[in-house]
């Protein structure tokens, strides 16, 4: 075996850049995907914010990356049992039979979306007219928006906060990128519905990133995107299978009452199931949002309380994509750092 | 709609429900509101489906709408279910049926609190032992009697004599079920189907050969909301939650509503009446207002009980129409008639709301 070996759970973003840059540092990387292609959540975005990039460009540079001589990319299989040696050698055995060794374990889980079906009452999975956020994405990348009935809509509903910064649903985190993910996708609409009316209904606007509160200042004023400040109490159907809604405007402090032709969920983040299981497997602390727990939230956000398993992207925390970018390249730098014995922090 | 999902939720929410030896606990106002409702529940469990209830004299209120209304404390009503569960103790039954659906809210909620904090648990046994001298055990399951009826729906199918289908046509009755607010969404784990989509009256209309009808305004308080009508001020806002679930239900032309409640049953009721007078608005067919059944009224119905007998003639929308679609053979003269065959008189007619 190559002393220098790397195996890296979950192909997605920061599986894919943690491996590209520890393969041009010199190391050997065993990258794990259960999915048939790497990409992991990218796969389902057709732009991204809040430059509007089409997605489909990062996740073939991604691509291209994990063709690194030095990468060994495993698809369609996940992993089965985990041992760990000693802090520097793993044995991993796959669903396919295959058998893998390395020195030091990253884990690139990522996320899952939430199950917007959990939340009965807006009536996901019953309700015709009623998306999530990630199939609204499909829905551009055909660059077309009907309803169910074949109708173009004349008013569509976007809910903030869907499973995320919910006590029902045992959520208090919040997702981070659902906010501006329904800015962007509001303004996407409306260059396909000029007509359409579309409204954003929220808790907050949480605008962190670079150019973000930019976007949401240009969605109100040159794309007419009606920002309510409100959650939606309850949702139904009527006869013309449009989604019925009731919320309060808080900012006017009244009852809202309307009806939407299309009612799109913006779905939080949850632990994946991955990132569950190799928890239980190598006995990583999870924080109470069932993310794994960084060994310090502020010097060690790769590290974990297991010597020689490390962590990145959305599989500790929700992120978006140039944070998970950051992060995995700083997972590389961690594990590099562990393996050549010249660890800065303890 | 995706009918599919939805039983999909449904399938997450069930309860278990005792198959037998129910003590009963009657409701303060269903005997006054709907008379046969509970001597209906009463016949069918016991003589139609050979199960044992025990209906005991020395029950009283559980307090529910005192407490809803701010006036009783918390320890009282726990006090007073306590009792309850005594005499349901010294009875040798483990198993409670709660008639009201604010009765049942009551015990769930009691039940979860003593669960939860096994003092104030110990409290109650303290309280209740000084006031009365009596010792209590938990029941081992609680269900609301809709819960039981749902239990044996398909048991009440087996033997019915009228299915909910228009005889004349052939075509499914279509259904609307109201379900009381105390029922689930509250304990959504305590209803059959949850809170969103409850499935305890849907899947007896779906048994009996009707069609759940599903509208926008389903979930929706009927305005009874004990304070809402308590306070005289506050009925218009009362009426007002009634007229939207109308207004909304309407488009789908129902043949019945269907209620587990027994605030929800009055007021749907006695509101189109109501409403009828205020403004001239009706919401059934050729100015009738749409029926209000009990579940207990349905099922008896589906077994062919005479609607007099159950105590149809109380209510304020007619009947009749749906006894007709039903091919339900009634004597109108018989209506206001009592059990002696005497004549009780007849009410005034609405201005509006023809019956």
């Amino acid at each position: 075996m190559n002393p220098m070996n790397v195996i890296i759970i979950g192909a997605g973003t920061a599986g894919c850049e943690a491996a590209y840059r520890l393969a041009k540092a010199g190391f050997t990387v065993e990258l794990v995907e259960k999915e048939c292609t790497p990409g992991g959540n990218l796969n389902n975005w057709f732009q991204l914010f809040p430059d509007r990039k089409q997605a489909s460009a990062l996740r073939q540079l991604l691509q291209q990356q994990v063709e690194h001589p030095s990468i060994r990319l495993h698809t369609d299989t996940v992993p089965v049992k985990i041992e760990r040696q000693d802090a520097r050698h793993y044995a991993m055995e796959l669903d396919n039979g295959a058998r893998l060794e390395g020195n030091a374990l990253l884990v690139t889980t990522g996320f899952r979306t939430f199950d917007a079906s959990r939340k009965e009452e807006y009536g996901y999975g019953i309700y015709e007219n009623v998306i999530t956020s990630v199939e609204l994405e499909n829905y551009f990348a055909n660059r077309q928006i009907l309803t169910s009935t074949g109708k173009r809509p004349e008013r569509i509903g976007l809910i903030q906060c869907v499973g995320s910064r919910d006590e029902k649903m045992c959520n208090f985190h919040c997702s981070k990128v659902c906010c501006i993910t329904a800015v962007k996708q509001a303004m996407e609409l409306r260059e396909l519905l000029p007509d359409a009316e579309i409204l954003c209904f929220y808790m907050d606007m949480r605008m962190f990133g670079p150019g973000y509160e930019e976007m949401y200042r240009e969605a109100q004023e040159k794309y007419n995107i009606k920002f309510v400040r409100g959650r939606l109490s309850e949702a139904s159907e009527n006869q013309a299978k449009q989604v019925v809604v009731k919320c309060e405007d808080t900012l006017v402090g009244k009852p809202m009452r309307m009806t939407l032709d299309l009612m799109v969920l913006m779905v939080g983040m949850e632990a994946s199931d991955g990132s569950r299981w190799v928890a239980k497997e190598l006995q990583l602390p999870l924080a109470p949002n069932g993310f794994i727990q960084p060994g310090d939230p502020h010097y060690a956000t790769n590290r974990t309380a297991v010597e020689g398993v490390f962590v990145a992207g959305c599989a500790t925390s929700p992120m978006n994509l140039t944070d998970t970018l950051t992060d995995a390249r700083s997972a590389a730098l961690a594990i590099g750092e562990f393996l050549n014995g010249n660890e800065h922090y303890n | 709609m995706n009918l599919e999902a939805k039983q999909q939720i449904w399938k997450e929410y069930q309860k278990e429900i005792a198959d037998d030896r129910y003590y009963y606990a009657r409701s303060c106002i269903r005997q006054t509101f709907f008379p046969g409702s509970e001597w209906a529940y009463l016949d069918i469990l016991g003589n139609r489906l050979g199960k044992t209830v025990f209906d005991d004299p020395r029950h009283t209120t559980c307090t529910g709408i005192g407490y809803h209304s701010d006036v009783v404390p918390v320890e009282t009503i726990m006090t007073v279910v306590a009792r309850h569960f005594a005499l349901m103790t010294e009875a040798g039954f483990e198993n409670i049926t709660p008639s009201c659906i604010t009765s049942f809210g009551i015990y769930t909620e009691i039940l979860h609190t003593w669960q939860e904090h096994p003092e104030i648990e110990e409290q109650t046994h303290e309280y209740l032992w000084k006031a009365t001298r009596r010792e209590f055990k938990k029941p081992k399951n609680l269900a609301h009697t809709s819960d039981v009826i749902y239990k044996f729906r398909h048991e009440i199918a087996a033997q019915k004599k009228h299915a909910l289908v228009d005889v004349h046509t052939g075509r499914p009755l279509r259904v609307v079920d109201h379900i009381g607010c105390h029922y689930a969404k509250m304990f959504p784990s305590k209803g059959i189907g949850g809170a969103e989509f409850p499935a305890v009256l849907s899947g007896m209309v779906t048994a009996w050969g009707g069609e759940p009808v599903d509208y926008p305004e389903r979930r929706h308080c009927c305005g009874f909301g004990f304070r809402n009508y308590l306070v005289l001020a506050n009925r218009g806002y009362s009426i007002a939650n009634s007229k939207k679930k109308f207004e909304s239900m309407q488009p789908y032309e129902p043949d019945f509503i269907i209620t587990n409640c027994p605030g929800c049953a009055m007021f749907l009721d006695k509101w189109q009446y109501t409403i009828s007078e205020m403004e001239g608005t009706t919401y059934g067919k050729d100015g009738y207002g749409i029926p209000v059944l009990t579940y207990e009224e349905a099922a008896a119905l589906v077994l062919g009980y005479d609607p007099w007998e159950i105590g149809l003639q109380m209510h304020q929308v007619s009947v009749e129409p749906l006894l007709e679609k039903m091919g339900i053979a009634y004597d109108p003269d018989a209506k206001y008639r009592n059990a002696r065959g005497e004549d009780m008189g007849r009410p005034a007619c609405p201005n509006y709301l023809k019956v």
